[in-house]
């Protein structure tokens, strides 16, 4: 028993940047699930995605501006991904092309526009960096910056929680008793911002939604309401860190990638043996009830 | 329930609501009395809905102006809910609570009080299901506790109730007289004539323009059920500019006219015209 476990933990004990690696993933593991969790209850996954590239550009900005500056990038993708959560909500109450379809072609521009921009003055290690993730080689003020906005972002959360329940479930009653709704969904919007340029610092443009998105998406399998899905889902989301890192270190492979892969493996065990509704359970489906 | 503030009455004044200038309540004048239990009867597409929806602020007026004041309940006749949202009942009918509770206070000291508005609705037992397992029917009896929580002086009713059980019916209209007897004022659209007659001392028949509005006895008349149903219901591409009256310019009906009954079939603004 001890020999798995402790291959497991030397890693974090031996290495300081298998640490801060973890300490990044598990600030970003406490803060972007329950976001995620909204996301696909409120069937906002796509719009993530579509966010999580338009931060590229803005990030990319940042960098041709000031370098590999931290303060530069993360502005300028909040900045870019606030824009086109903003436009694309604008285009689509202005146009007759549904929300979907706006994202869609957004995150084409943004994710060539970004790509463009970072190949203008960087290599293609930076380039890699930027899609990609660089969770080994966090340092002080990217760790600061993870564990601000994990604690800004559940703090907010806490705030905002009740309003925007009552908009997922319905919006009409909410703008009946209240004015809440139209400041409570921009506020939610920023959340998801703030969290992509999180996940943005630690496993890249392309798969900063995975820690959103997998672990909200197999808490499903696993919990029925709200109180139970938030939680599970950062558990999900924390165990993927710890085994995904410390598989990346034993068998050398990239990080974010293991990262998003063990939490993917964790969603596709769920969706098999989740007690709720999962492929197992319904194989074995018991004799229905008497009332 | 004492903390009630006295309903204002429902002004409305030369309102024309629709949908793309093409109104679907056209040059209405009257007023909605304080403590008023109203029946707003009409064939489809007369206009019910969207006068319910103005009177609750939902949509914009074409032209002229609703005057209200207070808290105003809602019921819209085909709601917005994400019903696959996992939510209980009982936190669902805890909405309605919104204004003394707000974006804070805990529900749990007013647990006693949703648990009462759900045995009201006869969903005693239910507070822990997800919403998303009950029935038709059920889900609109919920609808209903959340609106019994929201204790509002007005209460906008959408056909409130489709897919209800004869004896939910039943209990639900009782708390309609109730609320009534409290002095509340309910609007309410609905098509059962047999139940306005019973329940509503006074009603007010829509076809696009008002028919009639007055006690239910003399709204009601084959007549004037008659003149409804003849009026079109089709949405015409290239009507005219309406040349009635502006919103606010002087009527010939008072504020609180009910008369709107011509014996010899014209439309009150073309009268002012």
């Amino acid at each position: 028993m001890i020999e798995p476990f402790g291959s497991l933990v030397a890693p974090f004990v031996e290495f300081g940047f298998m640490r801060r690696a973890l300490a990044g993933c598990l600030a970003l593991s406490v803060s972007a699930p329950p976001v995620g969790v909204f996301l696909t209850l409120r069937r906002m996954s796509l719009m993530s995605d579509a966010m999580s590239h338009a931060i590229l550009p803005g990030a990319a900005a940042g960098f041709l501006v000031a370098g590999l500056s931290l303060p530069a990038m993360t502005l300028g993708g909040l900045v870019a991904g606030v824009a086109v959560a903003l436009l694309a909500g604008a285009v689509t109450r202005a146009t007759v092309v549904r929300e979907d379809a706006n994202l869609a072609a957004f995150y084409l521009i943004s994710l060539a526009a970004g790509v463009l921009l970072v190949s203008l003055r960087g290599s293609q290690i930076d380039l890699m960096h930027f899609l990609f993730g660089s969770v080994l080689a966090l340092d002080d003020a990217a760790l600061s910056l993870l564990g601000a906005i994990s604690t800004l972002s559940l703090m907010a959360l806490a705030v905002i929680y009740r309003p925007l329940v009552m908009e997922c479930v319905d919006p009409l009653f909410l703008r009946t008793v209240s004015r809440s709704g139209g400041p409570v969904h921009l506020a939610f919007l920023a959340l998801v911002v703030v969290n992509l340029v999180g996940g943005f610092q630690a496993l890249g443009t392309l798969l900063a939604v995975g820690l959103m998105l997998l672990p909200a998406v197999a808490a499903r399998f696993w919990a029925r309401d709200l109180g139970g899905l938030i939680p599970v889902s950062m558990l999900i989301a924390a165990i993927a860190s710890v085994s995904g890192l410390s598989l990346s270190y034993r068998f050398d492979l990239p990080s974010g990638p293991a990262i998003v892969l063990a939490a993917g493996a964790l969603y596709v065990a769920s969706m098999l043996a989740g007690p709720r509704d999962g492929l197992l359970c319904r194989l074995g489906r018991q004799r229905h009830l008497e009332a | 329930m004492s903390t009630l503030p006295d309903p204002a009455p429902i002004r409305l004044v030369g309102l024309t609501l629709g949908y793309d200038r093409h109104p679907a309540v056209h040059h209405l004048d009257g007023t909605v009395r304080a403590g008023d239990l109203l029946a707003l009867v009409g064939p489809n597409g007369a206009g019910k809905s969207t006068l319910l929806k103005g009177m609750a602020g939902e949509i914009r007026c074409l032209d002229g102006r609703i005057e209200r004041a207070g808290a105003i309940a809602y019921m819209p006749q085909a709601d917005e809910i994400d019903r696959s949202f996992p939510l209980s009942v009982l936190d669902l009918a805890g909405m309605g609570l919104w204004r003394r509770a707000g974006v804070w206070r805990g529900l749990n000291r007013h647990r006693g009080a949703i648990e009462a508005a759900l045995a009201a609705v006869g969903l005693d037992g239910f507070e822990a299901r997800p919403i998303g397992t009950l029935s038709g029917g059920q889900f609109r009896r919920a609808l209903f506790a959340r609106l019994i929580l929201q204790d509002c002086p007005v209460v906008l009713l959408d056909e409130p109730f489709t897919g209800i059980d004869a004896r939910t019916v039943e209990d639900l209209l009782a708390l309609l007289r109730r609320w009534h007897a409290e002095g509340r004022t309910v609007v309410a659209a609905l098509h059962d004539l047999s139940q306005v007659r019973a329940h509503f001392p006074s009603t007010l028949l829509l076809a696009r323009e008002p028919v009639a509005w007055g006690p239910t006895s003399r709204v009601l008349t084959p007549d004037n059920l008659a003149r409804a149903r003849a009026l079109s219901e089709a949405w015409d591409e290239g009507a005219a500019v309406c040349a009635g009256p502006r919103g606010d310019a002087p009527h010939r009906h008072g504020a609180h006219d009910h008369g709107l009954h011509d014996p010899d079939g014209h439309h009150p603004h073309e009268d002012a015209a």
